[in-house]
């Protein structure tokens, strides 16, 4: 993990004496006690839900939390008997297009925008926080016309054509991240005589490595999670569905199956869970550059 | 800075318009250009299969006696006012309770980050689930030691507060922001503390949270800004504790359940929209929307310097 998340606990102080040494190993019991209830509490849903998923659809209707048989099988039927292979592929492709899209379009203006001076870069930069920050419902309406007019709501479209020009808050992180590079390393590239395109490729990207992996990271989280998207613009087509869409709708379909439901569910999860695993640092840099700096 | 010839200046510029090209035809097109047609058709009356006709502030009249509008307002507030400040209460808390460990510091914070990967739709179908009156796991722990648990998701007074528990689950992102900010906080101002003999409520009360006070606007503004959009939670609450959720068109009839107590202003607006099918109204909403968040970016842009970093 990040050094400075690693740094030890700051309010530690000299123990003179033994009354004091031992207020503070109270302390220090209760301090952990508190930490592992609260631990306790948030795997707790999860846990649930896994268990759930290992029951027959008979037993997941009553109140056991515990299997009586255990079921690894329903991962198998969920796969058989409801879309879900469906709703998966129509996830990875919005997601992994989208994510690749947009981080073509946003780098180049999240460098002009950290790197480049031109007339107007302060005021197009809090158009972009402005775009960034503003409820996607605001133009939802306009936004369905023009894609129905164009004929492809009901298709996976308007979720991915959009990624092409960039999304604003993709931009506002890798600026921020791209503010950290030193100048000089840009200065050192032109007197060289590279051109701005080529020291965005080859000095610029191998070193903002980090902030496009989290900038990449939370574009493929948001499009794996989104729900007003899909909602928005595939409701009408069941085959254009995603998991977020089909998960919500799943439990009508299959309401006595809540083995079936739940196993879905974790299923929704785990790829994310998983990623986070492998790329837990970038992560967490990515979620501490968008908080407050200076 | 000396002038530069006039050709060197054109190709300084259109370099620079090649990198930010696809940005700006985005922020134009699916931005820009929608906003002001949302302004536009917020005068005008129609629906999906007619021709919009000019009502001039006939929505906006409507806005003042939609009773459902007023209860979405009412939610929406309801939430601002305990869902906001319960998180950010809730996410310096952990963050101070990480960093007063000795033992597992890493360990905690990686459980206590988790269920904010969990996707919302998901999380939302677990929670219905834990929290169900009948079978629930929760309401079955606080039966064997004597409570009587709430309906939550089926309680109009209990489903936005079930929906807060949800919240602070998914903390992480907040949790991760704050605890950089009190590992920032510097530790030679704790032990002048100490020696001052201020106990540890005092040291938070005086050390940390003055210098975590930016942090705590930040959070409070993009907090306010989440809310005012909140949908996905609300929308799947209220279909799947209903019992018959979204049948085909994903559009749900549930929408606010129960009593309505789950409808959120976004939810509302697209109930108008796109179930309705009132679009002039529907636009009229959006700009009330676009007033109000505005309002509130605009709180944080004038402490811009926090959004610029170093360089400027």
């Amino acid at each position: 993990m990040t050094a400075v998340l690693d740094q030890p606990s700051v309010l530690t102080a000299p123990a003179p004496d033994r009354k004091y040494q031992r207020q503070r190993r109270l302390a220090w019991i209760g301090k952990h006690s508190i930490a592992i209830a609260l631990g306790i509490m948030f795997v707790t849903p999860v846990v649930y839900l896994v268990l759930l998923s290992l029951m027959t659809s008979d037993q997941a209707l009553t109140a056991d939390y515990w299997p009586n048989t255990w079921h690894p099988e329903n991962y198998v039927r969920v796969f058989q008997v409801t879309p879900l292979p469906h709703y998966l592929l129509n996830t990875v492709v919005y997601a992994v297009s989208s994510t690749v899209l947009v981080l073509l379009s946003s780098v180049p203006a999240a460098y002009a925008l950290a790197k480049l001076k031109f007339r107007g870069s302060n005021a197009l930069f809090l158009l972009v926080i402005c775009v960034m920050m503003l409820p996607p419902q605001v133009v939802t309406v306009p936004l369905y016309l023009m894609w129905a007019n164009a004929g492809l709501t009901g298709s996976l479209w308007p979720l991915i054509i959009p990624a092409l020009f960039g999304d604003a808050f993709c931009i506002f992180l890798l600026r921020q991240f791209l503010l950290t590079i030193p100048s000089e390393y840009l200065d050192a590239a032109r007197v060289d005589g590279c051109g701005e395109w080529r020291t965005l490729l080859r000095v610029v990207l191998p070193m903002a490595r980090p902030g496009i992996a989290a900038a990449g990271l939370f574009q493929f989280f948001y499009c794996w999670n989104d729900y007003y998207g899909p909602l928005l613009y595939t409701s009408e087509n069941e085959s254009s569905w995603t998991l977020s869409l089909g998960l919500a709708s799943f439990h009508s379909v299959h309401h006595v199956d809540w083995n079936l439901v739940t196993a879905a569910t974790v299923l929704a999860m785990a790829p994310l869970i998983v990623i986070f695993f492998f790329a837990q640092r970038a992560f967490v840099q990515g979620i501490t550059l968008t908080g407050f700096k200076g | 800075m000396t002038a530069k010839p006039l050709g060197v200046r054109v190709r300084k510029g259109a370099t620079t318009l090649s990198f930010l090209a696809p940005a700006l035809i985005g922020i134009a097109v699916f931005f820009l250009y929608p906003l002001g047609s949302a302004v536009y058709f917020s005068f005008t009356k129609f629906d999906l299969l007619s021709v919009p006709e000019w009502v001039g502030l006939d929505n906006y009249r409507r806005m003042a006696d939609d009773p459902f509008l007023l209860q979405s307002i009412r939610n929406t507030l309801w939430m601002v006012v305990v869902f906001v400040p319960v998180r950010i209460i809730g996410a310096i808390g952990l963050s101070m309770l990480l960093t007063q460990l000795r033992r597992g510091t890493g360990f905690f914070r990686t459980l206590f980050y988790l269920p904010a990967l969990v996707p919302p739709v998901a999380a939302t179908i677990a929670f219905v689930y834990l929290l169900k009156p009948g079978t629930g796991p929760v309401n079955h722990f606080l039966s064997t030691i004597g409570i009587e648990g709430p309906l939550w998701f089926n309680s109009p007074t209990w489903a936005k507060p079930s929906l807060v528990l949800l919240g602070l689950w998914a903390i992480g992102d907040l949790m991760v922001i704050f605890l950089a900010a009190v590992l920032g906080v510097p530790a030679s101002l704790y032990e002048a503390a100490s020696l001052d003999g201020a106990n540890a409520w005092q040291r938070f009360r005086s050390i940390t949270l003055p210098t975590i006070r930016p942090v705590v606007l930040f959070a409070a503004v993009t907090g306010v800004i989440y809310t005012l959009q909140y949908f996905d939670q609300a929308a799947v609450a209220g279909s799947i504790a209903s019992g018959q959720a979204t049948v085909g068109g994903g559009i749900s009839s549930n929408f606010g359940f129960p009593e309505g107590s789950t409808f959120t202003y976004p939810l509302w607006l697209y109930t108008v929209g796109f179930r309705y099918s009132a679009l002039g109204y529907a636009n009229a909403l959006a700009i009330g929307l676009f007033v109000v968040a505005l309002a509130v970016t605009l709180i944080l842009l004038r402490r811009a310097k926090a959004f610029s970093g170093e360089e400027q």
